[in-house]
């Protein structure tokens, strides 16, 4: 399992602030996120898409996103997630520390200008 | 945003259940849609759900993950722990009862031992910074002081911020009240006006005692303190007693105040002699008593040092022997209160400690036992979980939960023991041991409890979980093959765990054998007077005696009312108690001049004729004393063999004189009698008679009589009422009584230890029992084919009996050697025996050989019976 590298881990942590940013898009269940994060990466982030459901908790018990029961393109129950104030507030601040460390990564690496 | 999130976190777990559902429907609507996606792609349906649940991760997994959030994973573990744990009890029941009973029984012996160590040697004393309290003796063998050398030392010392005293000359029944009820004799201990501020106590209600109450006489107290058992019992517990007046021998009285429940007095300094009243002690009073009367307690000011007290106070005392020679030398050594409150009980509960830490370890080595011998039954149930993925920390930590939830259940019913024996233990109050009162379960025995509990736990469930969580599947199923004769590996520890449980029941059992020894010895000690059938009623006259004649009638008077009472044998009269009461003089031979600090020093009894007769000490030389030694007669004495040895070596000593007291000649000698303890000696002894002498404290008229005494007390009452109907008679006091009071301690110490000893005992043989009949279970095939082959049941019972005993010599030698090492430390406690008496070691052994064989043999009786055929054809 360790040997298989075409695909990128994700780094840790950044799980929340991925799915945060999808649900700016507005009130989506699970499947949709995992499904956007993976269009948006082209495929290339390799997430088990079991470990969103974790993530999803920790985000809802942090009172940064809300669930609610609503139904599906397919006419069956979903739990769709929406961002609160606070979970923009956070994704702002996460985004900007993130900016901050790989941007120094890649200077340190020499592949920013 | 914190306590919101700890909010939120509380209300998922509350709803747990309802939320762990729908996130299970939350993710199979996931793989589901998965899934149709796949399908869509045209892959088939069951190709595409294998592929969606590959990509999605091991859901069980992720939902643990997801529910984790709410609850710290390890208490969902715990939860799920437990209820198996608890579920394993019901379907175990048998083994629960007992895991629970062995672990009550144990933590019961343990918190309560753990109860009365607190209580004696933790717990402050309930004073006031009780650590700053210092006992100052005069000498080093406790001896009290003069009041003037105590009132030179209050004065001049710079150490404390102040000394205060009480007499140690107080008897029981000194004082007598009216003006209550019925009159009474009471107990009063005279105490410094300054005593309870030093000790830091305040009366619960009214006062303690002013100036004024302090410089009165000391023969009339114009005001009292009652301790509060008293005022419980003949008050009523009725508070506006405070401000009443009273008559106290013929004086008038008032109650100043009510001290609280918490000062007992009596349990703190003179244990087994319950305390009534209080009375001032006027220090410049000269009608006070002359002699070594007062003990003294100081309280060091901040910052002083025991060490450097001690250095001041041995100047002073250096200083006041100089400047008054006339009075009693002073010697102050200090020693911090509590340590010479409970200094003398602390070997023997030290003793305890350990004995119960023992019992202790072998209810863990047994239990531990058991639980290896069921684990090899539920091989299967470890090994299928194991096959299923439980991992080896997982597993360890299930097993040890199983055990300390059974520990703690066990420590339940041991609470439920503990409590019931404190409660035995504080109503002790004839048991010579100082706070004995105060034992309780209290908030430090609850987490004692629970401690033990848990560790008792883990100890006992840690050998049991690592086997298991190290035990190898396939080690497992080659164990479980047929015929074999079951792991080696496994039948050593189980071995090596009987083993020790032999052991340490062996250093009990001697240890108890050695104390009992001891215990039987001292009961045999000849004491000098007979206790059986003799009694002592305080029979002081209510009225003041003027003179000779007037005493000497009463004497006669009481004398033959006693002796004509039905059922009595013999009558006389003491001042003194054998075992309670002492006092005593410097003595001198006529003629002999002795060096300073070497002339003998006598214990002095004033005795009616009939005192040696009912007291049944025996006359050795010349006569006891008679009616005719009175006021007007010559002054005699009669001493006892040691004074008589002493002062004349190798003379009779009949027709001496001493120069003591006037002047008096020795007509008599009585033998020695043990008073002070049954362990030592007497010393030397004189007794005047009461007739030539005004100077005793009390009257005890002793009887000995034909029936128990105490059925006698009724009708000896009547019989002296005529002699003074006022005649306050309250305590009669068998003088066996007074001995058992005087072994009390060593009683205690003997009582717990041979129970401990025997519930040592019985953990040992039930653990020889189990793990021999479970390798006869185990190897029921064998022996099967052993018979079948022509083996007779004598046989097979020999090897297995010899087993037993190969075990039992083991543990047995590693006992005897491990109680040789430690009975050395018994030391003090031992007395008629040594440390390594052989009856002793070797009777012990003998009883653990015999037990240990007798529980081998049953299983070894079993198996002789085993049915060959039966055997073979079950599947092992």
């Amino acid at each position: 399992m360790g040997t298989e590298k075409t695909k990128a881990d994700l780094l840790p942590g950044t799980l929340d602030m991925l799915v945060l940013k999808i649900l700016l898009r507005g009130h989506l269940h699970g499947y949709a996120i995992a499904h956007l994060i993976h269009q948006l990466s082209d495929d290339l982030l390799r997430v088990e898409e079991g470990s969103l459901y974790p993530a999803l908790q920790r985000l809802e018990l942090n009172g940064w996103i809300e669930g609610e029961w609503g139904l599906s393109a397919n006419n069956r129950r979903a739990r769709f997630y929406k961002l609160t104030a606070g979970g923009r507030k956070h994704l702002a601040e996460e985004s900007a520390r993130y900016r901050q460390v790989t941007g120094a990564v890649a200077r340190i690496m020499g592949f920013a200008v | 945003m914190n306590w919101k999130r700890f909010l939120r976190r509380a209300g998922y777990w509350l709803d747990r259940g309802g939320r762990a559902r729908l996130l299970w429907e939350e993710m199979e609507f996931h793989i589901d849609s998965m899934v149709e996606d796949l399908v869509s792609q045209g892959i088939s349906e069951a190709e595409a759900r294998k592929l969606a649940r590959r990509k999605f991760g091991n859901m069980t997994e992720k939902a643990e993950e997801a529910r984790s959030t709410w609850i710290a994973r390890w208490m969902g573990d715990l939860v799920q722990d437990l209820r198996q744990a608890f579920r394993g009890m019901r379907r175990d029941a048998g083994f629960a009862v007992f895991t629970i009973l062995i672990a009550g029984l144990g933590i019961g012996a343990s918190s309560t031992i753990f109860s009365v160590v607190n209580a004696l040697l933790v717990r402050p004393l309930p004073f006031r910074d009780p650590g700053r309290l210092v006992w100052i003796s005069n000498g080093d063998d406790g001896t009290a002081a003069q009041t003037e050398q105590f009132v030179d030392l209050r004065e001049l010392n710079r150490s404390f911020t102040d000394l205060a005293g009480w007499s140690g000359f107080y008897f029981p029944g000194d004082h007598e009240l009216t003006g209550a009820a019925e009159p009474e004799r009471l107990t009063s201990v005279p105490v410094t006006g300054n005593l309870f501020a030093v000790l830091g106590v305040q009366p619960a209600i009214g006062r303690t005692f002013t100036r004024e109450e302090c410089q009165g006489k000391y023969s009339a107290p114009p005001a009292m303190l009652l301790s509060n058992n008293f005022w419980r019992l003949h008050f009523g517990a009725d508070p506006n007693v405070v401000g009443r007046k009273l008559i106290l021998d013929e004086h008038p009285v008032t109650i100043a105040g009510v001290m609280p429940a918490t000062f007992d007095f009596a349990s703190v300094f003179a244990p087994a002699t319950p305390v009534d009243i209080f009375i001032p002690w006027p220090l410049d009073d000269k009608t006070k008593p002359l002699g070594n009367t007062m003990k003294v307690v100081g309280r060091l000011k901040p910052g002083a040092t025991i060490e450097g007290a001690q250095a001041e106070m041995a100047a002073l005392g250096k200083q006041l022997k100089s400047q008054h020679p006339e009075r009693n030398p002073i010697t102050p050594i200090l020693s911090p209160l509590a340590e010479r409150v409970s200094g003398r009980v602390t070997p023997a509960l030290v003793v305890l400690a350990c004995a119960v830490g023992v019992v202790m370890l072998l209810v863990c080595a047994n239990l531990s036992n058991l639980q290896l011998a069921r684990l090899s039954v539920r091989q299967k149930e470890t090994a299928l979980r194991t096959a299923l993925g439980a991992g080896r920390w997982r597993l360890l930590r299930q097993m040890l939960t199983e055990s300390v939830a059974l520990c703690s259940c066990g420590a339940v019913l041991g609470l439920v023991l503990a409590l019931v024996s404190t409660r035995a233990l504080a109503h002790l109050q004839t048991f010579n041991l100082p706070l004995l009162a105060s034992v309780r379960v209290d908030g430090k025995t609850l987490v004692f409890t629970l401690f033990a509990a848990v560790a008792s736990g883990v100890l006992f469930g840690l050998l049991p979980a690592l086997r298991v969580s190290a035990q190898s599947l396939s080690g497992e199923l080659q164990d479980a093959s047929r015929g074999s004769s079951g792991g080696r590996r496994h039948g050593w520890v189980r071995d090596g765990l009987v083993v020790s449980e032999l052991a340490l029941a062996c250093v009990l059992l001697v240890g108890a054998g050695l104390l009992a020894r001891s215990f039987l010895r001292v009961l045999d000690v000849n004491l000098g007077f007979a206790p059986e059938r003799a009694a002592a009623l305080r029979v002081d006259p209510s009225f003041r005696i003027a003179d000779f004649a007037e005493q000497n009638g009463f004497i006669d008077d009481l004398l033959r009312r006693a002796r004509n009472a039905p059922g009595i044998l013999a009558a006389g009269i003491t001042d003194a108690l054998p075992l309670r009461d002492d006092r005593s003089w410097m003595v001198a031979a006529r003629g002999q001049i002795y060096e300073k600090g070497r002339q003998p020093e006598a214990y002095v009894r004033v005795v009616s004729d009939g005192y040696f007769q009912a007291a049944g000490i025996p006359l050795r030389l010349g006569r006891g004393f008679t009616e005719r030694d009175r006021a007007t007669s010559e002054r005699v004495v009669v001493v006892n063999e040691t004074m008589a040895r002493t002062l004349w070596p190798g003379q009779d000593p009949v027709g001496k004189t001493i120069e003591t007291d006037g002047g008096r000649r020795v007509v008599g000698v009585v033998a020695d009698v043990r008073h002070s303890s049954l362990e030592s000696a007497g010393g030397l002894e004189m007794y005047l008679p009461m007739r030539q002498t005004g100077d005793y404290a009390a009257m005890q008229l002793v009887v000995r009589t034909a029936l128990p005494p105490d059925r006698l007390a009724a009708e000896l009452r009547t019989a002296l009422r005529p002699a003074d109907p006022n005649l306050p008679v309250r305590e009669f006091q068998t003088f066996q009584a007074l001995v058992d009071r005087a072994v009390s301690p060593r009683l205690f110490l003997v009582v717990l230890l041979a129970g401990f000893a025997t519930f040592a005992l019985a953990l040992a043989s039930l653990g020889i029992y189990a793990v021999i009949s479970f390798s006869v279970s185990q190897r029921a095939q064998e022996i099967g084919i052993r018979m079948a082959l022509g083996a007779s049941s004598a046989e097979v019972q020999g090897r297995i009996v010899l087993r037993t005993l190969g075990l039992a010599a083991l543990g047995l030698a590693l006992g005897m050697a491990a109680a040789r090492i430690l009975s050395g430390a018994l030391g003090s406690l031992l007395f008629g025996v040594t440390s390594g008496d052989a009856v002793t070691f070797v009777a012990m052994g003998a009883l653990l050989t015999v037990v240990a064989a007798f529980a081998g043999y049953i299983p070894a009786w079993r198996a002789s019976r085993i049915d060959p055929m039966t055997a073979l054809r079950s599947n092992g």
